[in-house]
């Protein structure tokens, strides 16, 4: 099956939109037979004796013309005219697949993650693009990782990770501290070390200085 | 409209079996008409290798055929129930002694599921201890759960477990709704309670942030209903035990009640301890 490619007056303007659909698709005429129906096309029309170079340039193999009175540049060596050609309808080129987007920065909901209900023991939080805002409790057992900031609105029991890519300005706040851990940055406290007065209060924990050579600080919120 | 009901833990030794027997064999006494029972009921022992559910039941010696059977396809469904005898709309479905969890199959236990539905007002599915296969497949088909829990860390811990499993591995969960999950504080010891030696009803509560079902006080009975093979509601109804399971079906239906705990009608002591906890 060959396909007919029926370029229109004027020629200057037909071969503009096919480059555009070419552009679309660029793949559509790879492998495949075309022959060229000139029948809209007066001999002398401005281009046409360039017709066939421009096609061959985008990889459009012409292998017969028709309806043509005269003989085109390039056609010679063809050999004698296809005829008797049935009609297979007429065939839109489809698009090829759209190019994925480029991400252009992450849209501004997603650099924060809220979760609405309470971490259970066995579940993990995990989100390395910002800040965790847990409005129940984080069981123990359960752990909360996130690159930046973490926020706890109810018991932090199990485990709170912030700056986990990399940031030592993170901080993790919470409103009653039972943590069996707490890290930013790589820095970390087990609940053995964190002093016994800040157990059941509200606090917050930072690297001093904002560094990753600062030093764990946990202070209560007042 | 049938409802499916799995008891559920995750640590072992809390109570579910004897929970499981005495909220079926209350639900098959009471509700229905004039709250005289009609209400088909039916318990499922998910626990297939290590089953007792037959024993807490007294119906050990009348198991011929179990849940693996019917699964398998070697005992249909009828086969497989036994007729309670002192409740005759209560029933029990057995596991299986000799195999163990990996011969349940996700569709086997979902066609049982389906047939039972069908039969029965109320499916009381024992689950297993543990996180694994036997617990996930008595959970995965719950429209309710009664998570019951001992006033201790490790019990609470794992409860807490259980409840984001039921979150995320139901059938429920997976069509975007919820399992309906209630606490079922059992091994209550009003005495320990008092002087600060377990954990305190409000910090359970507060840790596992779901509604409570009812507080079931520590008591020889539950032991000697077991040794009998009787559920703790038909052998000794007017026990603390009893009563709490007989309100926490009340509550399980939909009723409002003030929780207390029931204590042994003995005496000014228990008095003191008959306080509301919650």
């Amino acid at each position: 099956m060959a396909f007919v490619l029926r370029p229109e007056s004027p020629l200057v303007a037909w071969l503009e939109e096919l480059d555009a659909q070419l552009a679309r698709s660029p793949s559509f005429f790879q492998g495949r037979p075309v022959i060229l129906d000139l029948a809209g096309i007066a001999p002398g029309e401005a281009g046409v004796a360039g017709l066939l170079g421009w096609l061959h340039d985008r990889g459009v193999r012409v292998i017969d013309t028709e309806g043509y009175d005269g003989v085109l540049p390039g056609a010679e060596q063809w050999g004698p005219s296809l005829s008797g050609g049935r009609n297979g309808g007429t065939y839109d080129v489809p698009d090829d697949p759209a190019p994925p987007p480029q991400p252009t920065g992450l849209p501004p909901e997603d650099a924060a993650l809220i979760v609405d209900e309470p971490v259970r023991s066995g579940q993990s939080i995990i989100f390395p693009r910002g800040d965790v805002t847990v409005l129940g409790s984080v069981a123990s057992g359960a752990e909360v990782l996130a690159g930046g900031s973490i926020h706890i609105y109810g018991t932090l029991r199990g485990r709170a990770v912030a700056g986990a890519m990399g940031n030592p300005r993170a901080r993790i706040f919470c409103r009653r501290l039972e943590a069996e851990l707490l890290a930013i940055d790589g820095l970390y406290r087990t609940a053995d070390d964190i002093d016994a007065a800040l157990r059941g209060r509200a606090v917050q924990a930072w690297l001093t200085g904002g560094t990753a050579h600062g030093s764990f600080a946990i202070a209560p919120l007042t | 409209m049938a409802r499916v009901v799995v008891v559920t833990s995750g640590k072992g030794g809390v109570g579910k079996t004897t929970t499981t027997a005495a909220i079926g064999a209350a639900l098959a006494q009471t509700g229905g008409a004039g709250g005289k029972g009609g209400e088909r009921v039916v318990v499922v022992d998910f626990d297939v290798g290590l089953r007792n559910l037959d024993l807490i039941m007294g119906a050990e010696r009348r198991v011929v055929f179990d849940l693996i059977n019917v699964i398998q396809g070697d005992a249909k469904l009828h086969q497989a129930l036994i007729r309670d005898k002192r409740i005759e709309n209560l029933a029990l479905l057995p596991a299986s002694q000799t195999r163990d969890k990996d011969a349940l199959t996700a569709e086997g236990v979902a066609q049982v599921i389906a047939e039972l539905r069908e039969k029965f007002d109320w499916i009381i599915c024992d689950s297993p201890a543990g996180i694994e296969r036997g617990a996930a497949l008595a959970m995965h088909h719950a429209d309710t759960a009664i998570i019951v829990t001992n006033p201790e860390v490790s019990s609470v811990r794992d409860s807490d477990r259980i409840i984001g499993l039921l979150d995320s591995k139901t059938e429920r969960a997976a069509k975007g709704e919820r399992v309906e999950k209630h606490l079922l504080l059992t091994r209550y010891d009003p005495v320990r309670a008092a002087r600060g030696d377990m954990l305190k009803t409000e910090d359970v509560l507060e840790i596992l942030s779901i509604p409570l079902l009812g507080i079931i006080p520590e008591s020889q009975e539950v032991l000697r209903a077991s040794n009998l093979g009787a559920p703790v509601t038909l052998n000794a109804p007017d026990s603390a035990p009893a009563r709490a399971y007989a309100d926490a079906v009340r509550r399980l239906r939909g009723e409002t009640l003030d929780m207390v705990v029931p204590t042994e009608r003995r005496g000014f002591v228990d008095r003191l301890f008959g306080r509301r906890v919650a």
